[in-house]
């Protein structure tokens, strides 16, 4: 028995080796050329734009669906779309946008007027359930109102949209409450992509049920089975966890002459795979079994790098990181204070020590690709212990003086790769400066989040991306108006804020975001330290990707060699 | 033997009331809520307020849990406040992947850690049965995510052999009539596909079985001892026969005994907490669900989650209980 079970044994082993090297054996060379697998870090919600804000959404939406305006690729220049070209009213209330003849819709139905009216107004006559920030968050934040609000969300009175009208079939005039110069920014967003309105009755796109827990379950198949847009990609199959799979649209209304934003794909297949640890996508890189991925976690860059099969796509830098301070609580009420933590925050060494080349520290909020950043007027505060020092004794305190500093853990973000070093540089650079950091520190989500949302936390470390090629997404998001966070009231930064979203001329819009972004600075309800620039891998034969700013990547110009 | 059954299974109604009422709340005692993990730093208070208040989150806790219990006692879990799916469905789709998963990972621990454990008790003091422990040492205490690591960097990264991530190559187009995608290959008649999915499972399964294998080898190898010295085992070889037959009858019949009682528990154990090897193979299955749920507070998926794979874990015992009689005619479950 001893004998035979020990050569059972050795015969088990050797039929399991035999298993794994017959297995792969088979591995090699198995795409197809025409198809691009992309590493997605999750599935994706629903593929219907208004009913998301998440990334791994937007990022199959932006093929699907198209917008009346898109992004030049690689910047947040606007540009025709589906609409040829719009003017505004003098009041700038009105915009009436030319749209494009021949677009067909994935389903045959005729892109017109009426058809942009019926998306509009769908997103507008949303029900109760859908009127969280939690389902319509780019809804609510850049239109601001439904007509028939639920409890506790905001009607008419609220909303910037006020109608849509067809005049003819190539004309679409739509009609705003106020002036806002960042709408034609905001309608760039693959959320508000135009999407086949016989599909979305058909398929009962917004029919559901809203259970005993308050979950709003759709119960169509618009966004799980057939979303249908007029974008050069169209939907094929999707199984939650495991694939989806987008195909080259055959009646594709773009031709190889238009512009690079308007042309139809060159690969025929894209297939977005769920993988959601970070490692784990870098390794299905190596071996092959995906073509590309977003957000490659800087300590992996130089992995990337070293391989000569592989490559790094770098994303324009449109996010910001800062330590924000909450006013609310004493003594960052005090200017001379929050000056004084600008002076105590080393930026530059924690930008060359843990960017890896891949940051730009700047002096102001607004990422330079963007109109509106300043170019001269903004106070700087170079990294000067002595300063601090003196101004913190200017505002009567005694040295040092005991902060709170929250830093999140469990948490990688584009801005922020490791927050904790960043937090432990920091410490060490306002305690040179006469401050005693008291650390805290909690999970990113919800816990930090929360905290710092609420205004619990006296002095954080946090960041942003933008989501649209507009500064009101930067300034107007985080200081239009008072917040638990920041803590402060300041009418006349809000006045001006306020003032620059509505300016529609661009170059007086641009003039009063620099004032803005001035004024900011010299307020200081945040200390910006970084721009970064996040990056994608992909195989090195994968060619002519080009990667947007707000994530609306051209993946139609894209071709697998 | 039917009265056994229908004790166990009543006992599974305080259990599971228990259970939820304890997963109730501790899910609301952690900080934040929904709000901030679905909006991330694009959360105002307002919206906070606003989705706590169509969740429900706003009313007092009993009248919550009555809810709750309301709507699960129907048979309905929920809905995923994330993926705005029904948890169930989202159970139906991720429970087969970790029960493959599983499965693999026994047949891989059982594969080698029975005959390892039996074939050191045999040598005893041997250096196989030195070299066993070691084995059994390393495999217990080398962390699962780290083997995973290992694994894919030789035998995907390096060698090429054996895919790193998923279930089977996103190229393949294949019916998944039961979600075993193995068993939906062979059901299906597409061999290339049910031979892929094999090869999605080795790696996890290797890594996942790292530890059971090692646990079932120290237990066999220990049971094995005790029962080789035993009279009954003595007099069998007294009456002359042969070794294989007292090993295979004797011996081992009655050594599996605690083994099965550590298979169960493994099984129980795997099903739910295969968290480290679902998430670093992305593989969609029901522990980096859970993982992924209580970071996101979802909280219909966690509750529905975890209630389910108690009801798995009470089953799964009972299995092995009512397998001791199988394996041994002298116990009476009753």
């Amino acid at each position: 028995m001893g004998r035979r079970m020990k050569v059972g044994f050795l015969a088990a082993l050797a039929v399991a080796l035999i298993v794994v090297a017959a297995a792969g054996a088979s591995l090699t060379g198995k795409h197809a050329t025409t198809t691009l697998v992309f590493g997605a870090s999750a599935d994706p919600v629903i593929l219907d734009g208004p009913l998301v804000s998440d990334g791994e959404s937007l990022r199959p939406i932006s093929l699907i669906f198209q917008g009346l305006v898109s992004l030049k690729p690689g910047t947040t220049t606007i540009v025709p779309q589906l609409a040829t070209s719009w003017t505004t009213s003098k009041n700038g209330l009105v915009w009436t946008f030319n749209l494009r003849n021949g677009v067909k819709f994935q389903d045959g139905t005729a892109f017109n007027a009426k058809a942009v009216c019926f998306n509009f107004n769908r997103w507008y006559n949303f029900p109760g359930p859908l009127q969280t920030d939690a389902v319509t968050y780019y809804w609510n934040t850049v239109f601001g109102g439904f007509a028939h609000p639920a409890t506790g969300s905001p009607g008419p009175d609220k909303s910037l949209y006020r109608s849509c009208k067809a005049v003819g079939s190539s004309k679409a005039v739509i009609t705003l409450t106020r002036k806002s110069g960042g709408f034609l920014g905001a309608l760039a967003l693959s959320v508000f992509g135009m999407a086949s309105p016989a599909a979305l009755v058909k398929y009962q796109a917004d029919a559901g049920t809203v259970t005993a827990d308050g979950v709003f379950q759709p119960t169509g198949t618009f966004g799980t089975q057939h979303p249908i847009g007029t974008g050069p990609y169209m939907f094929k199959s999707w199984k939650i966890g495991d694939k989806l799979v987008l195909v080259k649209n055959p009646t594709y209304w773009g031709k190889a002459s238009d512009p690079p934003w308007s042309r139809a794909a060159k690969i025929d297949q894209i297939i977005f795979v769920p993988i959601p640890d970070n490692a784990a996508r870098l390794q299905a890189l190596q071996t092959g079994e995906i073509q590309g991925y977003d957000n490659v976690a800087p300590q992996d860059i130089a992995t990337v790098r070293s391989n000569s099969g592989l490559k790094i796509v770098n994303r324009p830098p449109f996010n910001v990181a800062y330590v924000g301070i909450n006013q609310n609580d004493p003594p960052f009420d005090k200017l001379a204070v929050r000056q004084a933590l600008a002076y105590g925050l080393d930026r530059a060494s924690v930008v060359n020590a843990f960017y890896a080349g891949r940051g730009q520290t700047t002096n102001q909020f607004l990422p330079p690709q963007l109109f509106g950043y300043a170019k001269s007027g903004v106070p700087d505060f170079p990294y000067n212990p002595t300063k601090a020092k003196q101004l913190l004794q200017s505002a009567g305190l005694t040295l040092p003086v005991k902060i709170d500093f929250w830093y999140p853990t469990n948490v990688s973000r584009p801005y922020m790769p490791d927050p904790s070093r960043n937090f432990q540089a920091f410490q060490a650079s306002l305690e040179n400066s006469g401050f005693k950091v008291v650390p805290h520190s909690a999970p990113w989500r919800p816990d930090y989040l929360a905290t710092v949302q609420g205004g619990g936390a006296q002095v954080f470390l946090l960041g942003w991306t933008g989501d649209w090629g507009d500064p009101s997404n930067f300034l107007n998001v985080h200081f239009g108006s008072q917040t638990d966070q920041f803590g402060f009231n300041n009418p006349s930064l809000f006045a001006l804020l306020k003032k620059a979203d509505a300016e529609t001329d661009l170059e007086k819009r641009t003039a009063l975001y620099q004032q803005a972004s001035v004024a900011v600075m010299k307020f200081l309800p945040v200390v910006p330290y970084v721009h970064s620039t996040p990056a994608l891998a992909f195989k090195s034969n994968v060619k002519g990707f080009i990667a947007s700013p707000v994530g609306l990547d051209p993946f139609w110009l894209a071709t697998v060699s | 033997m039917l009265r056994f059954i229908v004790r166990r299974l009543l006992l599974l109604v305080p259990i599971l009331l228990g259970l939820s009422i304890l997963i109730f709340l501790w899910i609301r005692a952690l900080p934040g809520g929904p709000a901030q993990s679905l909006l991330g730093e694009r959360a105002t208070p307002q919206a906070v307020e606003q989705i706590r208040h169509q969740l429900g989150l706003d009313k007092p806790i009993y009248e919550q849990y009555w809810a709750y219990l309301r709507t699960t006692a129907s048979g309905n879990l929920g809905i995923s406040i994330a993926s705005r799916r029904p948890v169930t469905t989202e159970i139906r789709e991720r429970f087969p992947a970790t029960i493959e998963l599983t499965v693999a990972a026994m047949i891989f621990a059982l594969s080698i850690g029975l005959p390892l454990g039996f074939f050191a008790a045999k040598r005893h003091g041997s250096a196989f049965d030195h070299l066993s422990l070691v084995g059994s040492l390393i495999g217990i205490s080398i962390p699962i995510f780290f083997l995973a690591i290992i694994l894919k960097y030789i035998f995907s990264v390096r060698l090429g052999w054996l895919p790193s991530v998923g279930r089977q190559d996103v190229l393949i187009d294949a019916e998944h009539p039961t979600g075993f995608y193995v068993l939906d290959g062979i059901v299906t008649g597409n061999w290339n596909a049910a031979w892929d999915a094999v090869k999605h499972l080795i790696l996890p399964a290797i890594a996942l079985g790292s530890i059971p294998l090692a646990i079932i080898a120290r237990i066999t190898r220990a049971s094995a001892l005790d029962v080789q010295n035993e009279d009954y085992v003595r007099t069998a070889r007294a009456k002359g026969l042969s070794p294989g037959i007292v090993d295979r009858r004797h011996v081992m019949r009655n050594a599996l005994l605690p083994v099965a009682t550590i298979i169960g528990l493994q099984v129980g154990l795997l099903l739910g907490g295969a968290v480290l090897t679902e998430t670093v193979f992305a593989i969609p299955g029901m522990g980096s669900w859970l993982a992924q749920a209580i970071f996101n507070r979802d909280y219909p998926v966690i509750q529905g989650g975890v209630l389910f794979l108690a009801i798995v874990f009470v089953f799964v015992n009972l299995i092995v209980d009512l397998s001791y009689g199988l394996l041994n005619p002298r116990i009476r479950v009753s």
